[in-house]
């Protein structure tokens, strides 16, 4: 019976020791995010949908403490997921609205990280539950998954380089879930025939990926507010 | 053969009924651009509310090149009712009136005025396409402005870069222009058999209504008919607006995914329009001419 209390104690301690390590390092890596007052990022955008055509276009970011995000295609028309690519990693940790819960180590693209499961405090928050996958050495979120009310479940993956003293990625992979589309032919006026998918095929339709190719950043020059009116 | 031609213009412009297809279509293309003027988002809004749940469009959707694409959408399948007013009525007319045989007892050959009659009528055509064009691609790119077409199509959504259109509006009036073609050689070609011009003014159209609903429904029987109908090849000015794509899904500029269906039913319009201009000839070198 003793040794039944004493492992649930040591278990319960450590939960708990665990707990605020990972509270510890969601703060450093908060903090190395809160460098960034704001920023103006140019890149490449490219949009892997199944049923969308769309071509590469040059797009710019505009981020601003503490979550003003807009992404503006420079001459065109932008066509995003729902919530998705407007959710940066700034926005993600930013608060104290989180539990955070370890949920151990995994490797992603070679890199060694933590598994940090955040589960928001506030009933109103659109996010259910997201997890990052942490590179404790370079205080860097390597990978996010985020699951809304809302916007269905993406995730988002990140590789760095120039600018990595800032946490701002060089590239963002955003992958989320997309719903089934179809036009009547009468509506559309087609009249060839439809092309017929496999199983797989169908799977692949569902699933869609944008890829922002960041080219430079502007930081903590100050971004008018009307920027993301 | 010049004269022939001018003599023939200057018949089909004197009448008022030339133009009644030009102010309806004036009408039309304007009621729409008006429409689309006052309540385009609304309307935008209707078109996307298919992917609108999963994703946001940020930019100009409703711009010049969608408004166009819109009309031609829903003109090019009512443009051939206003062409085949004239085009059927460019022999059974003179029928009627009894200019006909008057006109064949002048020193000219049945070909000569058969081939004169015809090209006026093409004419006709062009001038009605290039009003289109004017009015549905130029007035709607200066009421609406320019910016990315985004369209629909049966599985997909093309989004083509604002430099990459202009080119396919080319393309698609270009083959617009055989369509129409095709349905004045069917006029001008029944038009041979009457001597009144409300007889194949309106077994024209019938075809055309005929054929357009076979081709549009999709019943197993009928498909395996569509792609022997001209109504079929002529709505594939569309695959102009269908571009490839590369490896990773991306639009590559200056592209047709199937040029191949666009080179086909041009071939299947282009042979329509010499078939029903050689029964013409035929028939009528054949025709005793009494009216």
């Amino acid at each position: 019976m003793r040794l039944f209390i004493l492992t649930a104690l040591l278990f319960v301690f450590q939960s708990i020791a665990f707990g605020q390590d990972m509270a510890a390092l969601v703060n450093k890596v908060k903090a190395k995010l809160d460098k960034v007052n704001d920023y103006v990022a140019e890149g490449n955008m490219k949009t892997d949908v199944a049923f969308i055509k769309a071509p590469v276009g040059r797009v710019k970011v505009y981020f601003k403490k503490p979550n003003h995000f807009k992404l503006k295609r420079d001459g065109g028309i932008s066509i995003l997921p729902k919530g998705g690519v407007t959710v940066n990693m700034s926005t993600l940790v930013s608060g104290n609205d989180f539990v955070a819960v370890a949920a151990g180590e995994a490797i992603v693209n070679n890199i060694k990280t933590k598994v940090i499961k955040l589960l928001p405090t506030s009933d109103n928050s659109d996010v259910v539950l997201s997890t990052i996958y942490v590179d404790e050495a370079k205080l860097l979120i390597i990978k996010a998954s985020t699951t809304t009310k809302e916007n269905g479940s993406f995730e988002i993956e990140m590789s760095y380089g120039k600018y990595v003293d800032f946490a701002l990625p060089d590239k963002v992979n955003f992958s989320f879930n997309t719903k089934d589309y179809k036009m009547p032919k009468g509506v559309a006026l087609e009249f060839e025939d439809e092309e017929k998918y496999t199983e797989t095929e169908k799977i692949k339709r569902k699933k869609g990926r944008v890829q922002i190719t960041y080219s430079n950043y502007t930081i903590n020059q100050g971004i008018a507010d009307t920027i993301f009116k | 053969m010049y004269k022939l031609l001018q003599i023939e213009l200057y018949k089909i412009f004197r009448r008022p009924r030339t133009y009644i297809s030009f102010a309806a279509i004036t009408a039309l293309i304007g009621i729409i651009q008006l429409g689309l003027l006052r309540d385009g988002e609304a309307y935008v809004g209707f078109m996307m509310s298919n992917v609108a749940q999963t994703f946001s469009f940020d930019g100009k959707i409703l711009n010049g090149y969608l408004v166009c694409y819109v009309l031609l959408q829903l003109l090019l399948v009512h443009v051939p009712l206003l062409i085949a007013l004239i085009a059927a009525d460019m022999i059974s007319g003179e029928a009627n009136m009894g200019t006909l045989r008057l006109m064949l007892t002048k020193p000219i050959s049945r070909t000569s005025f058969l081939l004169a009659k015809f090209a006026a009528s093409a004419i006709y055509t062009f001038l009605l396409l290039v009003w289109i064009a004017i009015l549905a691609l130029f007035v709607s790119m200066f009421l609406f402005g320019t910016d990315d077409m985004v369209i629909q199509k049966t599985n997909y959504i093309v989004q083509l870069p604002v430099g990459d259109v202009f080119w396919r509006y080319v393309g698609a009036f270009g083959f617009a222009l055989l369509a129409m073609l095709t349905v004045a050689s069917l006029g001008f070609f029944l038009s041979n058999f009457a001597e009144n011009s409300i007889g194949p003014i309106v077994a024209t159209m019938s075809v055309i209504i005929f054929f357009t609903i076979l081709s549009t429904m999709s019943i197993p029987l009928f498909q395996k008919i569509q792609p022997f109908l001209f109504t079929t090849h002529m709505v594939n000015w569309k695959e102009f607006f269908d571009p490839q794509v590369n490896s990773e899904n991306a639009v590559i500029p200056g592209t047709i995914q199937h040029t191949s269906r666009i080179i086909n039913s041009a071939f299947v319009l282009v042979l329509h329009i010499i078939g029903f201009f050689v029964a013409t000839l035929y028939f009528f070198n054949k025709k005793d001419v009494l009216s």
